[in-house]
């Protein structure tokens, strides 16, 4: 059968992160905080991250609606995320981010999976409130190490 | 109209014109195509004509004066022909190939409407549009400042049409709705609209790219002044569609694209247009594609659009049946009596997209999506949709065969329990 296995979209591993998912729901004392959607089809992600003054992500959580690829994507991520520094989230890549889901995606259903990875890399930017934060402004040398751009959309 | 109820048709003996259809799909699952309102499959009568056509007769149309370009002409013409007979239209000029229905209702939005249109004018659609029946109208809003309203839609996907009081005015120029919604096949009184329309002195444009395709088309008893619609949604090659109007409408209207064939002469001071159609067909038409949909109209006609009407509402009516037994399953848009061969619906506790890729996975194309009409999902609440749609070729075992995908997609997810989805966006 052609959709067994670790190529299956539906496979037990990624029903279980939509289902029951990794910190879904609001971050305690969140320092950067962003959201998006993927007007195509409806998909929403709001990611809530805590980055500590080391530059680390100390908690991150998500929420948002849409389907099993977008949300169970968001879950695998928060829970990769946490502990990382923000340097090496930088350098995490459209490509780490479909390996890390595993199952293979059309092109279509790509931009269901990235879709948290965008809204994770732009939360980076995005601190709740400029004047009061902990986290280190990304350095130049940071910035320019950051991974390629999300995949452009395609139109309707 | 004739009125003797003809021979049922037998999608059995007809499916056997379309190769497509024998495909296989995902190791050895029979093609369940249920996309034809995205786009219908041709049969063999048509792809034939398109090879015919290259082997036979193809050189470029209304240019040279050579043994070939005369045939090629002679084709061309003869297929406007065959769409004035289609659609009951009273000159072949009246008939305008485009590209598409998109390209027909830019151009009525171009040259129209930009002639027209002034601040203070209003253009009324409605909110089951089609992105092509919308954004050509907000464009030109952009560009001359006129107005765009909406028509509302009833919770189970009607026209609220004693809206119209209130929103058809004076200021009123035109009126553009679909005939048959793309997502929801609610049937439009299109003639009420297009009177209704008239009668404050506004014009009346309707999108058919749903009806042509599956019901009789007679544009002057319905008194529309544009009609547009494309030839790949009814059994012919894409790249090719139609735009009717009225003959001292689009004699009025100035030229929509500038270059070759729309001219009369050409000077280094300027240009006067030529004479429809090819005013406003400037370059070298969509020629192949055009001989094909003039073979689909003739396998159409074959057929018969009344008896292709009657089976499509049957098998509507009987994919409600079977599918309003799906738990957890909601169908959108009015009753099967409204409306044409579409089924749209929602699962509860799947997305749309979950939908169609595990069906799909049974070998069945469905839409899911917002089908190209944002505004509508968003009127009715949701953010995508999964959409059915049928033609002629269609069996209830297909549609049986959705269903059954449906309940496998469902047992996917159900084995492990209703997700909570408190989300507010």
């Amino acid at each position: 059968m052609a959709f067994d296995g670790e190529q299956e979209i539906y496979q037990e591993r990624i029903l279980d992160h939509y289902e029951e998912p990794y910190h879904r729901g609001a971050c305690p004392e969140a320092t950067h905080v962003h959201e998006d959607d993927n007007p195509l089809c409806g998909d929403v992600i709001h990611v809530e991250l805590r980055i500590n003054a080391e530059g680390r992500v100390d908690a991150a959580w998500f929420d948002g609606d849409g389907c099993c690829i977008s949300q169970a994507a968001a879950s695998m991520l928060m829970e990769k995320l946490e502990g990382m520094h923000i340097r090496d989230v930088k350098q995490f890549t459209a490509q780490d981010m479909l390996q890390l889901f595993g199952a293979r995606l059309t092109p279509n259903r790509q931009k269901c999976c990235l879709l948290s990875w965008r809204v994770a890399q732009t939360a980076l930017h995005s601190p709740v409130d400029a004047a009061g934060l902990a986290s280190a402004p990304p350095t130049s040398s940071q910035a320019t190490a950051a991974g390629p751009g999300p995949p452009s959309q395609e139109a309707s | 109209m004739a009125s003797t109820p003809a021979l049922p048709l037998d999608p059995t003996a007809l499916r056997a014109d379309f190769p497509i259809l024998a495909t296989r799909v995902h190791g050895d699952r029979p093609l369940v195509y249920f996309d034809n309102a995205a786009t219908t499959q041709r049969p063999r009568q048509v792809i034939q004509a398109l090879v015919d056509a290259y082997e036979q007769h193809y050189a470029n149309v209304h240019r040279g004066i050579h043994w070939l370009s005369e045939q090629s002409t002679d084709l061309y013409e003869e297929a406007r022909e065959s769409v004035r007979r289609f659609i009951g239209a009273r000159q072949r000029h009246e008939v305008i190939f485009t590209t598409g229905a998109t390209a027909s209702i830019n151009l009525v939005a171009r040259t129209w409407g930009d002639q027209h249109l002034r601040r203070g004018d209003e253009i009324l659609l409605s909110e089951m549009e089609h992105h092509s029946n919308i954004v050509p109208w907000q464009q030109l809003a952009e560009r001359t400042g006129c107005t765009v309203r909406f028509l509302p839609v009833t919770d189970d996907g009607q026209l609220v049409l004693a809206a119209l009081d209130q929103l058809l005015t004076e200021r009123t120029r035109l009126v553009a709705v679909t005939a048959v919604s793309n997502v929801l096949g609610t049937v439009n009184p299109i003639r009420e609209i297009v009177a209704r329309a008239h009668a404050v002195g506004a014009l009346a444009l309707v999108d058919a790219a749903q009806s042509v395709p599956h019901a009789a088309t007679h544009v002057v008893d319905d008194d529309a002044d544009f009609v547009a619609f494309s030839g790949h949604k009814m059994l012919g090659p894409s790249g090719v569609g139609v735009l009717y109007g009225r003959e001292q409408l689009l004699d009025a209207m100035p030229p929509f694209l500038g270059g070759g064939s729309m001219i009369r002469r050409v000077t280094l001071d300027g240009f006067e247009p030529g004479e429809l159609p090819a005013k406003f067909e400037a370059g070298t038409p969509p020629i192949v594609p055009a001989l094909g949909l003039s073979a689909a109209i003739a396998y159409l006609e074959q057929i018969g659009m009344e008896r292709i009407g009657s089976y499509e509402s049957a098998l509507t009516g009987y994919a409600h049946e079977v599918l309003a037994r799906v738990d957890g399953l909601r169908l959108l848009g009015p009753p099967p009596a409204h409306k044409a061969g579409i089924v749209s619906f929602v699962i509860q506790g799947i997305h749309a997209h979950d939908v169609a890729q595990l069906v799909d996975q049974d070998g069945v194309a469905i839409r899911a999506g917002h089908h190209c009409a944002m505004p509508l999902h968003k009127r009715l609440g949701i953010a995508a949709s999964n959409r059915a749609s049928f033609y002629f070729y269609n069996t209830r075992d297909e549609v049986d065969r959705l269903c059954a995908a449906l309940q496998r997609a469902q047992r996917v997810f159900r084995r492990r329990g209703d997700r909570p989805s408190a989300f507010k966006g």
